[in-house]
């Protein structure tokens, strides 16, 4: 679905990605895990396609098409959706109409007709229930004043309505308490299906305890340098970064 | 060349969309302005002497007066002897009724989205046409007239009621007023005048369309509205030009008369020609709009969504007389390219426990420069007045400007008031959060806007709201980048 070659990026004058590689299949989920600093929400912006990241080598191959080239809006209309670490607030916009949007667009670009009111209403009670989200959250000023559950919650809900190909969750455990990440990692595992892959990034192995991975990866400055497991997880829990940074100094 | 540019380059070269012309015979004074040229605007009109008069004791006050300097907008000296001052499409016969109005001049106004066949309007809105000087149609006038309500244009009432022009014209925006509120009133060649009586609810939407067609003429027209005891009126203006490279002059005067309890709502969707992107040709708009609320417990309200004009300086403005009164002003200002607008209100509060509400939303983009400017001012005998202002700005791009110019006048130490004022740019993350969830960069932009602009909008009657929110959006395209 999904392959990553000798990627590298960069962000103002600054060489972020040095070559990653990666190959993710339908039904799959991939943990990137790596210490602050090493790449990992650059590689989520990379793939969703941000501005401000130059691409300098590489290529990334999504369904045969040649992600890199798309626009940002045209990779998600094909699939790929990003929950952000940080969500946007968009004073005014509530996150009803906001999807209503986007859905519509997305149906635009299927060549399907746009769905109405009712339709659309069905369809987000039922997604609501998925991810244990109120209503009166989604009537309200798309993440403005929401909590950091809250935020991250109304991203799996968009996940949900979107049913995305391939999501990437950019640090979606930062800032939950322990009832918030159990119920976002809920929402996230009912979307999965062997027709969908999910990529996780984050910092710390407590996520990946929800949402069992494939495979885990550390990232460590932008490149990965180990892969393995799940249990790869727990050795970094138990023994955290240093180590991996040692063997790569030693290699 | 990025896509994102090409997408910029293709959306801002998009046109005008009103910038057509219609091709109709008309009757011109000749250009320039002195007594003479009054004389036969008022002939023309087939005025009585008293109102002659009246223009003519404007024209000599006007000559007296200086256009004024303080707004913050710059333009070139305007040539005042430049300019045609009465412009009417030829008409053989006196319109009196649909059948007798040319056909060109009806399908201008379709062009424009505006039927003037009664049974092909929605029906809850009844509409007098204006083009360049004189108006054309009013319809749903015998409808209307059931309930005692006087809607027609201007020059009709004149014949008509002229007990209630001779009382009421002037009453709210003397003729000595301003500069260009003189002006207007030694020149002006029609408008809308409308009556509601004592108790009435008027039961539709009742709304002007003013459309300048020909060239080199200014248009002056004048709307009066006066609500008797407890009545209501929703009122809506909306206005278009055809693109040309000379600047047009329009200089209205509106005034709202409120008598106790009556309730007054008044929205505007100003669309005029905003000059090309180098700021060539466009109109200015330098208007008068003031309400007075005469009687107590009376309530006056503006919307104005201020999209046109290469130069707007426009001031809707509440006068709260009466106890217990409320003035409300809504706006939504946007500006693009080259376009300048000085805008924003004056509450007045004269009576005791009067209220008034300011919620001004600006939009700067291109290289265009926004300001508002409001006064509140409590008078000595204004007890327990109250007024809440909140002025935001919203910046696109960086080198466009946004202003704000408060004034605040206060003489009665128990009034309370409150001041809230937020300027802030379309960032790059909304725009990107946007994109990643499928929505194109356009849809993007409207989203944000018209979120930013909701409160205002919220305003507008529901047909009107679309119109508006799609007019915001077209403003707007092409102005991320």
């Amino acid at each position: 679905m999904l392959t990553i070659k000798n990627l590298q990026a960069k962000i103002d004058d600054k060489q972020i990605l040095n070559g990653i590689n990666l190959n993710v299949k339908p039904g799959e989920v991939h943990a990137i895990m790596g210490p602050n600093g090493s790449g990992k929400s650059t590689l989520a912006s990379v793939l969703a396609g941000r501005e401000e990241y130059e691409v300098l080598a590489g290529e990334v191959d999504y369904l045969g098409k040649d992600l890199l080239a798309m626009a940002p809006e045209e990779r998600a209309r094909e699939g790929v959706f990003l929950a952000f670490q940080y969500p946007v607030e968009i004073p005014g916009v509530s996150t009803i109409n906001f999807m209503k949007t986007a859905v519509n667009q997305i149906r635009q670009h299927r060549g399907q007709q746009p769905l109405d009111a009712v339709s659309f209403l069905q369809v987000m009670k039922e997604k609501m229930k998925l991810v244990e989200i109120d209503q009166s959250l989604l009537n309200r000023a798309l993440n403005e004043g929401f909590s950091g559950g809250e935020k991250k919650r109304n991203e799996i809900f968009q996940m949900a309505m979107l049913e995305p190909k391939l999501a990437i969750l950019d640090e979606t455990d930062s800032g939950l308490d322990i009832d918030a990440l159990r119920i976002v990692s809920n929402g996230v595992n009912k979307l999965r299906s062997k027709n969908n892959a999910v990529i996780v990034v984050t910092h710390y192995q407590r996520l990946l305890n929800y949402i069992v991975p494939d495979y885990v990866h550390v990232l460590y400055k932008g490149k990965i340098v180990k892969s393995g497991g799940k249990e790869l997880a727990l050795e970094l829990e138990a023994k955290g970064y240093d180590w991996i940074k040692d063997e790569v100094s030693v290699a | 060349m990025s896509k994102d540019n090409q997408v910029l380059e293709e959306l801002t070269s998009r046109e005008y969309e009103h910038g057509w012309t219609t091709n109709i015979e008309t009757e011109s004074a000749p250009k320039g302005l002195n007594e003479d040229i009054i004389r036969f605007i008022s002939s023309k009109k087939n005025e009585p002497e008293w109102l002659l008069e009246w223009r003519l004791k404007a024209y000599r006050h006007w000559t007296k007066m200086k256009e004024p300097k303080w707004p913050n907008v710059t333009y070139p000296p305007i040539n005042y002897q430049d300019v045609i001052y009465y412009s009417a499409p030829k008409q053989k016969v006196t319109p009196k009724n649909l059948e007798d109005v040319d056909p060109e001049l009806i399908k201008t106004f379709e062009k424009l989205g505006i039927s003037l066949t009664e049974q092909k309007r929605l029906t809850g809105v009844a509409v007098d046409a204006v083009i360049d000087s004189v108006s054309v149609a009013t319809t749903f006038k015998e409808k209307l007239g059931e309930l005692g309500i006087i809607f027609c244009s201007f020059g009709e009432a004149v014949q008509k009621h002229p007990e209630l022009i001779k009382k009421y014209m002037g009453s709210v925006v003397p003729i000595t007023d301003n500069y260009f509120a003189a002006l207007n009133s030694a020149v002006f060649t029609d408008g809308s005048f409308c009556y509601i009586p004592k108790g009435v609810r008027c039961p539709m939407e009742l709304s002007t369309y003013f459309r300048i067609n020909a060239a080199n003429t200014g248009q002056f027209e004048r709307t009066l509205i006066v609500a008797d005891e407890g009545s209501y009126v929703s009122y809506l203006e909306g206005c278009t030009a055809p693109m040309r490279d000379e600047n047009q002059l329009h200089a209205a005067v509106v005034e709202i008369y409120a008598m106790k309890d009556a309730q007054v709502k008044y929205s505007t969707v100003q669309n005029w020609y905003p000059g090309d992107k180098e700021g060539k040709g466009g109109i200015y708009n330098f208007v008068t709009k003031r309400g007075l609320c005469a009687g107590d417990g009376s309530k006056i309200s503006w919307t104005q969504v201020e999209t046109g004009s290469a130069i707007t300086w426009k001031y809707p403005s509440c006068i709260l007389k009466g106890d217990n009164s409320v003035g409300e002003f809504y706006s939504v200002a946007v500006t693009n390219n080259m376009q300048q607008a000085d805008t924003g209100t004056k509450m007045i509060h004269i009576g005791k426990n009067t209220k008034s509400r300011i919620v001004s939303k600006g939009i700067s983009a291109g290289k265009s420069q926004n300001s508002y400017r409001g006064q509140v001012h409590i008078m000595k005998r204004a007890e327990n007045a109250r007024n809440f202002s909140q002025c935001d700005s919203l910046l696109m791009g960086d080198k466009c400007g946004a202003h704000t110019f408060p004034y605040i006048d206060v003489e009665n130490s128990s009034a309370r008031i409150e001041h809230e004022a937020t300027t802030s740019k379309i960032g790059e993350d909304q725009i990107f959060y946007c994109l990643q969830r499928g929505i194109d960069e356009e849809s993007a932009v409207a989203l944000i806007v018209n979120g930013y602009a909701k409160e205002v909008l919220n305003q507008l009657p529901m047909e009107f709201a679309v119109e508006a929110q799609k007019l915001l959006a077209l403003t707007l395209e092409g102005s991320v980048g």
